[in-house]
């Protein structure tokens, strides 16, 4: 009798909150829709800008996602290691290499800058791992949380050394101006940062699905004492985890500061919080979930911030965090992630 | 297993009377303290009283204290339940705003007077301060269940995020309050400002009333404390350590899991909303771009240095870091500069020092300074399985591999 009653009550709530998310859902599009017939030209827009915001996100929210997905831990210095790449690739083009517009030698320079930020920042990932996080793998999981917390500290630290306490603004060496298709300006700036994105992510999912070294990482990933029993050298693999996250979020922080032309020490706790967003949402540990949930979040951002009927900017994080809250409530486990069970 | 055995066995008489020598230790200490600052330091020589004022200004000691309450209230929720909270400063926030709406002519469209010794013709909402800590409590408790009652079902990692987030949004929501509608919930960035000073047997508190400030405040701490101590050893803090040391078993063993984490998180937020009304009268105003999440990790460093889950290790902690937050290190910068006749920008380093200090605790003492005997056993529990140094010869066998 009791089992009936509870089963009828776990019926009925799905029930309601399926028809609760079909009703917000049905609200977005609404009022997208009445966005989109009130001035077709900047809904386009911003949507496209909303969806460059979101394969940088997904680039961060990457590295978030690798990290969890083997040592269950949130690594919250990753945010910081993107603006640390962010500020690295400002020096490295304009004041080490001094090129300041678009040219031809500009594009070497641009290569060259994004191989070194990417072994930059997976350096730093490196080292990070290797002198505090591992340390700490079998201490409980409050321990390497706050250690994150504290490295995160210290990455603002030395950005906060390295860039002043303000804004800076850098000059970008991609081309100005905007591809017009139907009176529609799309900037090439955005068209670029699409075009080094998406081989990225290409070259990633190939690694992890095809190469050796991915099949270590996802076995490790399942079960760490099985992979060690079957040869698998843990500690090397998950040092590669890390860099693998760190050269993502390395070319996170070129794109961003050549695409928007400034840096900050405090733009990576803001970003890498909607970077970890996003990887939540997707399910964390899940790296294709990352790429969706960090697309999703960039236009649900660019919607809010730009579209004529919006809460405007000032609310940009207010809406990402409640959308957060309310999927962790309902959908704790993302939009693609897989139901765990804890093991006793 | 070890642990509640020895637990039954000896400590069990000794611990009271510690917890009794460590009351009596604080309050002499407060006592002595007040005495100092209002009978002695007075008559001593200027250079004195001038070296007070750069190392121990009575207005840092106050917000000391506030910091203090504050982190009895995260101790609560992290030492205690073993939940981490990452948003601790929404609470304060909320705390400090109650004071800014219902102690100020900000809502002058009202005139409501109420047990506050201000003129009856000021416009404006004007209570006195201790029905408004109550409120500005109760307020607190309301959004802390708010809060964890949707969130308290995640994991740790999960709830430490959720928490992030209200404690970015609350922030936000005040720094963009100034127009809602059309209605004016926080003045924006401008803040509230004056703040009614505190009225206390019929007088109200001048700015320079540093002492009677200085009591009230340690009476709320060591409101706290108690509070704390008497949680911690009756029902429901037994049943927050059991959900800190192992969630499920303590399910199995019957502890209703919401209701305990939600009453953890009442409390904190209770005290995290004591603080924000302290902190509102100690500053005479509240201002929006304040609450920042830096906030929440210095609590966080507090309670961590000081021993999660100690009351005296977290007062300890929390006086300490808030002293070198405040005048601490610019003073001893000074000295340093001025002896070594260098040229360093001491409290630049805040940053530096805050996230060393987590991770060098988090490596080498993860109990803290004061350690909880419980507690460090449990975070130690993982060495002595393997042997005491376990983890590292693991890890350069591993390497050598």
């Amino acid at each position: 009798m009791a089992g009936v009653t509870y089963k009828t009550r776990q019926l009925r709530r799905r029930n309601i909150e399926r028809s609760l998310a079909t009703l917000a859902i049905a609200g977005a599009l609404f009022w997208l829709l009445e966005n989109f017939i009130k001035s077709p030209t900047q809904f386009t827009e911003v949507t496209f800008t909303g969806l460059s915001n979101g394969i940088l996100y997904a680039l961060i929210a990457l590295g978030y996602t690798l990290v969890y997905g083997i040592i269950e831990l949130i690594n919250f210095a990753h945010g910081d290691l993107f603006m640390l790449g962010g500020l690295f690739s400002a020096h490295f083009i304009t004041l080490w290499f001094g090129e300041r517009h678009s040219s031809g030698k500009g594009w070497g320079v641009l290569l060259l800058a994004l191989i070194s930020v990417m072994i930059f920042c997976a350096v730093i990932n490196i080292t990070i791992e290797r002198f505090a996080y591992r340390r700490l793998r079998r201490a409980p999981k409050l321990a390497p949380l706050i250690t994150a917390v504290g490295m995160s500290f210290i990455l603002q630290f030395v950005g906060l050394r390295w860039n002043g306490s303000g804004q800076k603004t850098w000059p970008s060496l991609l081309p100005a101006g905007n591809l017009v298709i139907f009176k529609v300006k799309l900037p090439y700036t955005t068209l670029i940062s699409f075009a080094v994105t998406i081989p990225v992510l290409l070259a990633l999912s190939y690694i992890v699905t095809r190469t050796k070294q991915g099949k270590a990482m996802r076995a490790t990933a399942q079960d760490q004492d099985a992979s060690r029993l079957m040869g698998i050298n843990v500690n090397r693999t998950i040092s590669f985890t890390f860099a693998l996250g760190g050269a993502l979020a390395g070319a996170a922080g070129l794109l961003f500061e050549q695409t928007r032309g400034l840096t900050s020490y405090n733009l990576g706790f803001q970003l890498g919080l909607i970077a970890f967003t996003a990887a939540v949402m997707g399910g964390i540990g899940n790296l294709q979930g990352a790429v969706l949930g960090a697309v999703i979040i960039g236009l649900i951002q660019g919607w809010n911030d730009g579209l004529p009927i919006g809460l405007g900017q000032q609310w940009s994080n207010t809406v990402v965090f409640s959308i957060l809250i309310l999927l962790m409530v309902f959908k704790p486990t993302g939009l693609l992630g897989k139901p765990t069970t804890e093991k006793v | 297993m070890s642990i509640i055995t020895r637990k039954k066995s000896g400590k069990k008489q000794r611990a009271p009377l510690s917890q009794r020598t460590w009351s009596i230790g604080f309050l002499s200490l407060a006592v002595v303290i007040y005495i100092f600052y209002t009978y002695i330091v007075p008559h001593t020589s200027d250079g004195f009283q001038s070296q007070i004022q750069t190392w121990f200004p009575p207005s840092a000691l106050n917000e000391a204290l506030v910091w203090v309450i504050a982190a009895l209230g995260l101790n609560i929720v992290v030492g205690y339940a073993g939940l981490l909270d990452l948003g601790f400063v929404a609470f304060w926030a909320i705390g400090g705003y109650t004071a800014g709406w219902l102690m100020s002519g900000f809502f002058n469209q009202w005139n409501i007077h109420f047990g506050s010794e201000s003129a009856k013709v000021i416009p404006g909402i004007h209570l006195s301060f201790w029905l408004v800590l109550i409120l500005g409590a109760l307020l607190c408790a309301f959004f802390g269940i708010v809060i964890g009652a949707p969130t308290l079902r995640l994991k740790s990692d999960y709830l430490a995020i959720v928490t992030l987030g209200f404690g970015e949004i609350i922030p936000q929501i005040f720094v963009n309050g100034e127009n809602i509608h059309g209605f004016n919930l926080s003045n924006g960035t401008k803040g509230i400002s004056p703040v009614d000073s505190i009225g206390i047997f019929g007088k109200r508190l001048g700015p320079f009333d540093l002492n009677y400030k200085y009591m009230i405040f340690v009476f709320m701490a060591a409101l706290m404390v108690f509070i704390s101590l008497r949680l911690r050893s009756g029902r429901l803090g037994r049943a927050w350590l059991a959900i800190r040391e192992d969630e499920l078993a303590a399910s199995m063993m019957g502890v209703p899991l919401m209701k305990t984490k939600l009453a953890a998180y009442a409390v904190g937020a209770i005290s995290g909303g004591l603080a924000g009304v302290a902190y509102a009268t100690h500053v005479n105003g509240i201002f929006a771009e304040r609450f920042q999440f830096s906030i929440s990790i210095i609590l966080l460093a507090m309670v961590v240095l000081g021993g999660m889950g100690n009351v005296w290790g977290v007062m300890v902690g929390a006086l300490l870091i808030a002293w070198v937050n405040s005048t601490g290190l610019p003073a001893l910068g000074n000295e340093i500069n001025s002896t070594f006749k260098t040229n360093i920008n001491f409290p630049s380093y805040t940053f530096l020092i805050f996230g060393a200090l987590l991770i060098l605790m988090m490596l080498f003492r993860r109990e803290g300074l004061l350690p909880e005997s419980r507690l460090k056993l449990m975070l130690h529990e993982s060495d002595a399985e393997e042997g005491n140094e376990a983890p590292h010869d693991q890890i350069s066998e591993e390497g050598a591999m």
